[in-house]
C-alpha cells in the first residue's frame, strides 16, 4: 500500500498539472475533441454498459435484434408489396424491403435511445462532471450491435437469392456513417429538448412512425417526381435508403443528387444539434 | 506557500426562480410564445434566488478544508460548480491537478450488472481508468468485503453491500483535488469508521482535499482549515477548532439573534468547561445554562445521550420540578460515564405542569451543541464489531479446576 503510493506521488511530480478553468459561460461551440478523446473509456463503458443490460434483460436477446427487421420485412413485402404492387425496380420484395429496414430500424432505435439517454442518465450527470456530449454518442452507436446481427441475416437471404453485391458495396460503410451521424443529429437536438420539456417522450412515438413514411422505407424515392427529388433528400434517411438499397444489391443508378441534399442536411442537423445541446448542456444538471 | 491547487474568486451562482422547477412542458412554452409573443420572459429581479454570492478562497496543495454551513447554505452548489457539474453564474475558479468528486457513493451503479462490472463502470464514471481499476482490483474488493458475490447481480446485494462496495470504488480514486459531499454518513458504524480511516490515510498521502459534513467530529478529526459557507457566502474561515466552535455557538443560539429575550437553551458544559469526559469511570456534571421567560412550575427535566445513529442510549427525567425565571443554571450529576470513546449528541427538553405523557407544555427543547467528546482510553474489545457501547474495564483470569466440570 505504502509503496504503491509514493509510486504514484513521484508519478504526480514527474507527470504535467492539468489546469482545470471554471468559468461563467464558454462558447457557443465547444466540441473539444482532444477532451472526448480523453473521456473515450467513459464512452466505451457506457456502450459495454447498454449492451449488457439489453442483452440481460431481454429473454431472446439477440433473436430480437433478428425479429423485429425478419417480421417486418415480411408484413411490408406481403401487403405493400404483394397485394398493393408498389414497383421495387426488379428486387425480390424481401430484399427491397430488408435493406430499408436495414438502417431504418438502426435509426430508430439509436435515435431514440439517444432522446432518452440525458433523462435516464440524470443521477450521474448532477453528480459528476464528464463532456455530456458522450450520452448521446454512446446510445447512437451501442445499437450497431443489433444492426450487426441483423445484417448476418440479410447475408443470408443473398445467398437465397442468389444476388451477388457489385462494386458499389465498398460505399456501404459511408452510408452507415450517414446513418450514424442523422440518429446523433437528431439525438442530439431531441435529449437536450427532452431534458427541458418532457413531452418530448410522448411526441417521439410520433414522430418515428411520421417520420418512416416520409423515408422510402415501404416505397422506392423513384415515385418521388424528379424535380422534387432534392427537396425529399433533404431528409437525411431518404439518402441514406436508397444508398443502402443501391450498395448492397448493385441495382438501379447510384443516388447522386439525394445523397448530396442528405449529406448537406446531416452537416447542418449535426452542427445545429451540437451548439444546442452545448447551449442546454449547462442548464441540464439545474434542471433534470 | 506555492501556488494554491484551489483558487477560487468571486464566483456567483443565481438561479431564476423557476428554473428550478423539475421541467416544464413544450405546450406551456408554446402557449406562452402565442399568447404574449412579445414579452421575453414573466420573471423580474425579485424572483432571483443567489444560491452563491461573491465567494473567494484559496487552498494549497495537500490541504484537506471542511465546508461547514446549515442545510442549503450554498456547500453543495460550491461542490458542484468546482467539479464542472453547473456552470456559475460569474467568477472564476481554477484547479490543478486532476479533480475527482464524490458527491455521491453508487453514483452509475446498475442493478442487472454484477458486482465487477459495477466496480468498472462506477470506476470509469468516476474518472478512473480501467487500468487503474485492474491494478487496484483485489484492494477495492478486499476494501468492500465482497469476494463471494463479485458475480452475483447488484440486484440481489444487500444496501450494506451495494454500500460498501460503492465506497470502496470511490475511496481508490487517486486525484490530485478531490471534492467530497457528506458520504461518510453511510453504512453501519463500523464501515464509517473504516471510510474516514481511509480518508485520513488519503488526507496524510499528500492530495487535496475539500470536505462537506454535517458531523463536527468528521470535521474535527480530517480538517486543518474550515470555510463556514452562511446564505450563500464565506461567513468565517480559519483554522478547524476555532471555526467550528463559532459556527456550533452560533447555530445554537436562535434566542440571541431574537434580540436575547426569548426562553432558550444557551450553553452547555462539563464542569463549566468543555464538553469533553476525560474519565468515564468517574463523575460526570453536566451544566445547562438556560433562559426562561416564565417561571415553570410542576415541570420536567428530560435529557438523553444519542449516538451517532441517533439512538439512545441513556436518558433521564425529572419530574415535579420548579423553576423560577430568568437566567437559570441546572446541573446533572451522573457518578461515572462509561461510554466508549467518540461523539455523540445530547438533547434536552423542559416541560411545564406536567410531562409530555401528563399534558405539559413544551417549554423548550435543545439538541445541545457542540457534540459531547468522550475522550478516554479504549477499554473494550479491539475489534469495532465487538467492542460495543460501553467502556469498561474488564480483568480475566485464568484456573485450572483439579476436578472435571
Amino acid at each position: 500500500m505504502a509503496a504503491s503510493q509514493t509510486q504514484i506521488a513521484v508519478a504526480g511530480q514527474e507527470r504535467e498539472i492539468p489546469v482545470v478553468r471554471i468559468v461563467a459561460r464558454r462558447g457557443w461551440l465547444a466540441l473539444d475533441l482532444a477532451e472526448l478523446w480523453a473521456y473515450r473509456e467513459l464512452l466505451y463503458f457506457f456502450i459495454w454498459r447498454d449492451i449488457k443490460v439489453r442483452y440481460k434483460q431481454t429473454v431472446i436477446g439477440a433473436a430480437w435484434a433478428i425479429l423485429q427487421p425478419v417480421l417486418t420485412m415480411l408484413v411490408f413485402s406481403l401487403f405493400f408489396g404483394k397485394l398493393a404492387k408498389i414497383p421495387s425496380g426488379g428486387l425480390p420484395y424481401p430484399i427491397f424491403y430488408y435493406c430499408a429496414l436495414l438502417p431504418w430500424m438502426y435509426f430508430a432505435a439509436a435515435m431514440q435511445a439517444a432522446t432518452n439517454v440525458v433523462v435516464e442518465q440524470q443521477r450521474v450527470i448532477t453528480k459528476v462532471y464528464f463532456p455530456r456530449v458522450v450520452l448521446p454518442i454512446s446510445s447512437v452507436l451501442s445499437g450497431l450491435l443489433d444492426f450487426a446481427i441483423s445484417f448476418v441475416v440479410f447475408a443470408a437471404m443473398m445467398a437465397y437469392y442468389r444476388i451477388v453485391p457489385t462494386k458499389a458495396v465498398i460505399w456501404l460503410p459511408a452510408f452507415t456513417l450517414l446513418a450514424i451521424l442523422t440518429a446523433l443529429g437528431v439525438g442530439l437536438w431531441l435529449s437536450a429538448l427532452n431534458a427541458l420539456y418532457r413531452d418530448v417522450r410522448y411526441v417521439l412515438p410520433f414522430l418515428v412512425q411520421f417520420w418512416m413514411f416520409a423515408s422510402p422505407v415501404a416505397y422506392p424515392s423513384s415515385l418521388v417526381p424528379a424535380k422534387w427529388r432534392w427537396f425529399y433528400g433533404l431528409n437525411p434517411m431518404a439518402g441514406v435508403i436508397e444508398g443502402f438499397r443501391w450498395a448492397l444489391t448493385g441495382h438501379g443508378e447510384p443516388p447522386g443528387a439525394l445523397l448530396a441534399a442528405s449529406s448537406a442536411a446531416v452537416g447542418l442537423l449535426v452542427l445545429g444539434g451540437l451548439i444546442y445541446y452545448h447551449a442546454v448542456e449547462g442548464k441540464i444538471a439545474d434542471v433534470v | 506557500m506555492s501556488r494554491p491547487a484551489i483558487h477560487v474568486e468571486s464566483l456567483c451562482k443565481r438561479y431564476r426562480v423557476g428554473e428550478r422547477e423539475r421541467y416544464f412542458a413544450l405546450r406551456d412554452v408554446l402557449t406562452r410564445l402565442v399568447t404574449s409573443p412579445f414579452r421575453r420572459s414573466p420573471q423580474g429581479a425579485s424572483d432571483i434566488l443567489w444560491a452563491l454570492r461573491d465567494v473567494s478562497f484559496d487552498v494549497q496543495p495537500g490541504e484537506v478544508v471542511g465546508l461547514i454551513g446549515r442545510n442549503g447554505a450554498g456547500k453543495t452548489t460550491l461542490l458542484k460548480i468546482l467539479s464542472r457539474i453547473t456552470h456559475p453564474s460569474s467568477g472564476f475558479a481554477e484547479l490543478h491537478g486532476r479533480v475527482g468528486s464524490l458527491l455521491e457513493v453508487g453514483t452509475g451503479f446498475h442493478p442487472e450488472l454484477t458486482g465487477r462490472e459495477n466496480m468498472y463502470l462506477s470506476g470509469t464514471i468516476l474518472g478512473m481508468t480501467k487500468r487503474e481499476i485492474d491494478r487496484k482490483f483485489d484492494e477495492i474488493v478486499a476494501f468492500a468485503e465482497i469476494e463471494k458475490f463479485l458475480d452475483t447481480p447488484l440486484k440481489h446485494f444487500s444496501t450494506g453491500m451495494q454500500m460498501r462496495l460503492a465506497f470502496a470504488v470511490a475511496a481508490h480514486l487517486e486525484p490530485e483535488i478531490l471534492f467530497v459531499d457528506e458520504v461518510l454518513a453511510v453504512g453501519d458504524i463500523e464501515f464509517q469508521k473504516k471510510c474516514l480511516g481511509k480518508m485520513q490515510e488519503v488526507s496524510n498521502s499528500g492530495r487535496t482535499i475539500v470536505f462537506v459534513s454535517h458531523q463536527m467530529n468528521q470535521i474535527r478529526r480530517l480538517c486543518g482549515r474550515v470555510l463556514w459557507i452562511d446564505g450563500g457566502q464565506v461567513r468565517e474561515q480559519g483554522p478547524t477548532g476555532e471555526v467550528v466552535a463559532k459556527y456550533e455557538t452560533a447555530s445554537l443560539q436562535p434566542g440571541d439573534a431574537a434580540g436575547g429575550r426569548k426562553t432558550c437553551f444557551r450553553k452547555w458544559s462539563i464542569g463549566g468547561e468543555d464538553c469533553v469526559v476525560r474519565d468515564g469511570l468517574r463523575e460526570v456534571a453536566f451544566h445547562f445554562q438556560l433562559r426562561l421567560n416564565d417561571p415553570v412550575s410542576q415541570g420536567h427535566f428530560g435529557i438523553a445521550i444519542l449516538s451517532d445513529s441517533g439512538s439512545v442510549l441513556a436518558g433521564w427525567g425529572f419530574d415535579n420540578l420548579d423553576i423560577p425565571d430568568g437566567d437559570q443554571e441546572i446541573v446533572l450529576r451522573v457518578p461515572f460515564l462509561p461510554l466508549r470513546p467518540g461523539a455523540y449528541s445530547l438533547t434536552c427538553s423542559v416541560f411545564d405542569r406536567g410531562n409530555n405523557l401528563t399534558g405539559g407544555r413544551l417549554v423548550e427543547q435543545w439538541y445541545a451543541l457542540p457534540t459531547l467528546v468522550v475522550d478516554t482510553p479504549p477499554l473494550s474489545h479491539p475489534q469495532d464489531r465487538w467492542a460495543g457501547v460501553f467502556n469498561i474495564p474488564a480483568e480475566i483470569e485464568v484456573e485450572s479446576l483439579s476436578r472435571r466440570v
